[in-house]
């Protein structure tokens, strides 16, 4: 049996942690060695993507001595998971162990599709579902076809939730717009970020869901934030809390 | 110089004009999509013509002298410019040879960048845009806001009050066949008076020693078949190899820039009118130098169509003024800071790094990891400012090291529920200005799962 590395990225193991809990219950639940190493923090995504690569040089290679030894790596973050697979070259080529880990670095849905082979997903989830795909999942990691691409359309978070009972997935009028998040682009550029926000929450609203569903916690972080602060009722969950409580094989 | 969040600030504030905005590109994003959808082949037309343009890049040297050549054989006068102030002067000499005081132009970024109206101006050249909304932001003197639609964030009232003060037009009217008409006649009579024709370059062929036009309004054909003189300004990197390589090309641009099959006047140049002349000015003005940064030569391919800006969700919603910069949104953000990155270094972070640009872009440049390259490429050079290093820095360190970051998240957790409301969501926390911080845990995911059952 594969020997999985669990990563937790920092912001989910503070702020939510329950999303951290869904994951490992998600991956132990179809039998799997997990294992958590504690030693983990943080991919260094914000500070590559500051510029300042160079803070981020020490995670990178700090990642790597603490996954180097597992069989595959698996967070529930497809931004993060991008970060490794492909932006760390610039800090770790050429080191043992490197190409092992960013060949065997995967978001949650994507292993439990291409790796772990999962075809059935049993359980309920009545809800209205909107499914907002997150940039770096869909246009870096290819976990679904860009409405920008003409290729056939693929998605490896629908196959999943669309088999739960009860669920509907709704059609957005923007199915793959950004949210506007993008790291500390929500702090620079607030403005903007915000009103990327709204927009993205009111083609949800629009299409009637009661739910954002995603596997980006930053992206629904965000959204929450523009939802709370607006006293909007729309719940954001994490793709790992819906499928935690269904059987999957 | 203003960042680009500063500049893009009263843009957003304006909502519902920035909605408008927001849908009237996302329209032309549409169209777009639907148009690419019907070539089977578009993911392999984007390839081919991404190793066309690599090539082409990697040879340039040979390619532009082999054009020379070329049109020269053809009865072409060959221009080299340096810069912009080379480009601008050479321009100025073939009208005052000729005693040329009224020049028409189409549309042409590359005069943008090179500053060209003012300067020809000052020298008392009576200079008209003739492409429609090139025209009308002349008019309110005004640079283009887009590569491709230079007045698309003027709404057709703003027009009909521009045109009622510029040409006449009845006060309040809006109607857009009632005020294209108008426009027409106007200029029918600039083309009329015109004594020479200026014109961009879409695409200058190699082998052939001629250079292609795209326009939707024929404007580039009326401005070089009633005046003797027309003069093609191009940048190095709009050469392609052979006339074949435009079966790629063509089918590419009018679907990524509007959604057309293609272009409505497609017009080949090979040589001077009868009893005229016909002069090509190729610039340089940068190019070579970025043709030389490996992490950058790519955005060199650009064909200009302005689908990454279409569909880039800043620059739907900032418009392309905030950008500050003669060509706009993600292609710009690389270009302008490669030209002068103390002045345009806020651009490449006006991106979230969603990459849909890179996934629009006909010639498959990796505009968003290009963006992100600059990034680092501007903290190298010292161009970040402090605050911001420092406070990576700091960040850096905490999260480098276990304890730190634990104790770091447990002061947070603690804290900030404890704070009073004011202190938390003053004016330094742009997070909260319209955002809620996340709802903080007592525990941490490390601490829950201590509890949790093996
Ligand atoms: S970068 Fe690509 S998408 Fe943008 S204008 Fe140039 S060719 Fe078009």
């Amino acid at each position: 049996m594969p020997k999985v590395g669990l990563f937790i990225p920092c912001y989910v193991d503070q702020l939510y942690p329950q999303v951290g809990l869904s994951t490992l219950r998600v991956l132990r639940g179809l039998g799997l060695d997990i294992e958590f190493p504690e030693e983990q923090t943080c991919c260094g995504q914000p500070m590559a993507n500051s510029g300042c690569g160079e803070d981020a040089r020490p995670l990178a290679e700090k990642f790597l001595r603490i996954f180097a030894r597992y069989d595959h790596v698996v967070a529930p973050s497809g931004s993060c998971v991008s970060m490794v697979r492909n932006h760390y070259e610039q800090w770790l080529a050429g080191k043992p162990g490197f190409e092992h880990l960013r060949d065997n670095t995967f978001e949650l849905c994507e292993y439990l599709v291409d790796v772990a082979k999962v075809t059935r997903v049993d359980g309920d989830f009545a809800r209205k579902v909107g499914l907002h795909m997150s940039c770096h999942g869909l246009r870096e990691l290819r976990m679904a076809s860009s409405s920008e691409r003409m290729v056939a359309p693929f998605n490896k978070v629908k196959v999943l939730l669309e088999q739960l009972r009860g669920i509907q997935l709704v059609d957005l009028k923007r199915p793959d717009e950004c949210c506007g998040f993008g790291g500390t682009f929500a702090v620079a550029e607030e403005a903007v970020s915000c009103l990327m926000g709204q927009d993205r929450i009111r083609d949800h609203e629009q299409a009637g869901a009661e739910v954002i569903a995603g596997f980006d916690m930053s992206c629904l972080m965000h959204l929450e934030g523009l939802l709370t602060r607006d006293k909007k009722p729309m719940q954001v969950l994490h793709v790992a809390q819906i499928l935690e409580h269904a059987r999957l094989s | 110089m203003k960042g680009h969040a500063e500049s893009a600030a009263p843009f957003v504030a304006n909502e519902p004009r920035a909605h408008w905005h927001d849908e009237s590109l996302w329209f032309v994003r549409v169209k777009r999509d639907r148009q690419a959808a019907t070539v089977p082949e578009w993911e392999d037309l984007r390839s081919t013509a991404s190793a066309i343009k690599a090539h082409t890049l990697s040879r340039l040297a040979d390619y532009l002298e082999e054009f020379e050549r070329n049109a020269t054989a053809n009865g072409i006068h060959v221009h080299w410019a340096r810069d912009g102030a080379e480009h601008n002067a050479i321009v100025l000499k073939i009208l005052n040879d000729h005693g040329v005081k009224r020049l028409v132009k189409s549309k042409s970024m590359l005069t943008e960048e090179c500053h060209l109206n003012p300067y020809l101006e000052a020298h008392g050249i009576e200079v008209t845009d003739t492409d429609l909304g090139e025209r009308i932001v002349q008019m309110r003197k005004e640079p283009p806001s887009h590569i491709v639609l230079p007045a698309i964030h003027l709404k057709k009232e703003d027009i009909g009050e521009l045109f009622h003060i510029q040409l006449g037009t009845e006060k309040g009217a809006s109607d857009p066949k009632y005020l294209t008409e108008a426009a027409r006649g106007h200029l029918r009579e600039r083309f009329l008076g015109a004594q020479a024709g200026l014109t961009g370059v879409n695409f200058a062929i190699a082998s052939t020693g001629g250079v292609v036009v795209c326009t939707n309004e024929g404007n580039a054909d009326m401005g070089t078949s009633l005046p003797p003189i027309h003069i093609a300004s191009m940048g190095v990197e709009k050469i392609v190899p052979r006339p074949r390589d435009l079966a790629i090309f063509l089918r590419l641009l009018a679907r990524s820039a509007t959604g057309q099959p293609v272009t409505t006047y497609t017009s080949h140049f090979h040589g001077p009118l009868p009893g005229g002349e016909m002069h090509v000015v190729i610039v340089d003005n940068g190019r070579a130098r970025i043709l030389g940064e490996e992490a950058f030569r790519r955005s060199l391919s650009c064909i200009r169509c302005g689908a990454c800006m279409n569909t880039c969700p800043v620059y739907r919603r900032s418009g392309g003024y905030s950008y500050g910069y003669t060509v706009p949104g993600p292609i710009g953000s690389i270009l302008g800071p490669q030209r002068d990155p103390a002045a345009y270094g806020s651009l490449p972070f006006a991106s979230s790094l969603c990459g849909s640009c890179t996934d629009v872009c006909p010639v498959k440049i990796d505009l968003h990891h290009e963006l992100l390259a600059f990034r680092q490429e501007l903290a190298k050079k010292g161009y970040l400012p402090w605050q911001k290093r420092f406070s990576m820095w700091v960040m850096g360190q905490v999260l480098a090291r276990k304890w730190a970051f634990l104790l770091g998240g447990r002061l947070m957790r603690t804290l900030m529920p404890l704070l009073p409301r004011a202190l938390v969501y003053g004016p330094w926390n742009p997070w909260g200005k319209q955002r809620e911080l996340p709802p903080m845990p007592r525990e941490s995911f490390r601490d829950l799962l201590k509890k949790e059952p093996r």
